[in-house]
């Protein structure tokens, strides 16, 4: 089976021109940058558009719950400090990664709630990839819908953001491919009837309809990594942010979706 | 915790159709899959959903195994009377979940 898998796999590569083709590196330019939305099926894109048959809505709604929902020995709730998340949340999620100066590392969206419960309500940490730490996230990250992508600009950052264009340019893994040697270099084709897509982050946790449920990011890249057969990583690695944080400069000025529909 | 988002249009024309879209946050676990150490993960299923407009039934479907997590029902219906929608779930493991919706018909 597994040899059956790996003959097929490098097959596909071989049919769509994956592997004799040249790993150019170069960066999509920003003027033909494209959302995840726009390689998807007009029936997929009008789940998307309307709040009512978007099951990603669902994890929102649950996340307002949450918020207003008190947490952990201090007995605060999210709104207790923040008051109304579509004031203080707003344009949060289309900056993060952001650095954290205690830890002197970035953090993405979900470890920030994370700490916050931690710093500020004395509540456990909410585990990745189940539904209140999806839910919570996308609802944070709703509040910046239609906003502009717009990095952290902390002069920190920029040794994490070189070391995950470092992981999205390097060859790992027994196909021995690189993220770019998909994303950048072959996102106009198709890969096993799937349209490849430039790896732009704009609309997480999004509602996969594949996994039928919600999920972060990092869910996302852990599937390309066990699709390229390269080490994996745990969920909130530093590698995984460190290739977030990457990914957000690359979907630099673009509007989040959150939370977005893919197939 | 459990979510519905309805959609029903708040206003209509006596005699207009009107679509009714309805969606329901469920696991929907089909009892066909294994853990990894094999054990059967048991059936989770919304089995029955029902709309009733002013307390009479106009829509009703049964659900089986084969049907996507967070069901979306759309169906549609002659907006005949001002008046109220009451949609109901009914599934597995006692789960019974309610949502209304009002309609003003002209």
């Amino acid at each position: 089976m597994k040899v059956a898998g790996t003959i097929t796999i490098v097959s596909l590569l071989i049919a769509t021109g994956f592997i004799f083709h040249p790993v150019t590196a170069a960066e999509i330019p920003s003027n033909e940058r494209r959302s995840g939305y726009t390689f998807m099926a007009p029936d997929t894109r009008a789940m998307q558009d309307d709040d009512t048959a978007n099951p990603g809505m669902l994890g929102v709604l649950d996340g307002e719950a949450l918020w207003n929902r008190k947490a952990g020995s201090a007995d605060k709730s999210c709104a207790d400090c923040h008051g109304d998340a579509r004031v203080s949340m707003k344009g949060v999620a289309a900056r993060y990664p952001a650095y954290d100066k205690l830890l002197a590392r970035p953090v993405n969206l979900e470890q920030r709630i994370n700490l916050c419960r931690a710093r500020h309500q004395d509540a456990e940490p909410l585990p990745y990839e189940k539904h209140d730490l999806l839910a919570l996230t996308a609802f944070v990250a709703e509040q910046s819908r239609g906003m502009a992508i717009a990095p952290d600009s902390a002069p920190e950052l920029e040794p994490f953001v070189a070391k995950g264009r470092d992981f999205f340019m390097h060859r790992q893994g027994q196909l021995n491919l690189a993220c770019t040697s998909c994303h950048d270099d072959n996102w106009d084709k198709h890969l096993a009837g799937s349209a490849v897509t430039q790896a732009i982050p704009n609309g997480y946790p999004v509602y996969r309809l594949e996994w039928q449920s919600l999920g972060s990011l990092q869910r996302r890249l852990r599937n390309c990594i066990t699709g390229m057969r390269a080490q994996n990583f745990d969920f909130g690695a530093q590698e995984l942010v460190e290739l977030e944080l990457y990914l957000m400069s690359r979907a630099r000025g673009m509007p989040i979706e959150t939370p977005a529909v893919r197939p | 915790m459990t979510t519905a988002l309805i959609n029903v249009p708040k206003k209509a024309k006596r005699g207009d159709v009107i679509e009714i879209k309805t969606l329901m946050s469920h696991i929907m676990e089909t009892g066909y899959r294994h853990t990894t150490s094999g054990q059967i993960v048991p059936r989770d299923i919304i089995t029955s959903f029902a709309c009733r407009y002013n307390g009479e039934e106009i829509f009703r479907a049964d659900l089986f195994p084969a049907t996507a997590a967070n069901p979306f029902i759309s169906f549609f219906t002659v907006a005949t009377e001002s008046g109220k929608f009451d949609f109901e779930w009914i599934g597995d493991n006692g789960f019974s979940e309610t949502a209304a919706a009002s309609i003003i018909v002209e």
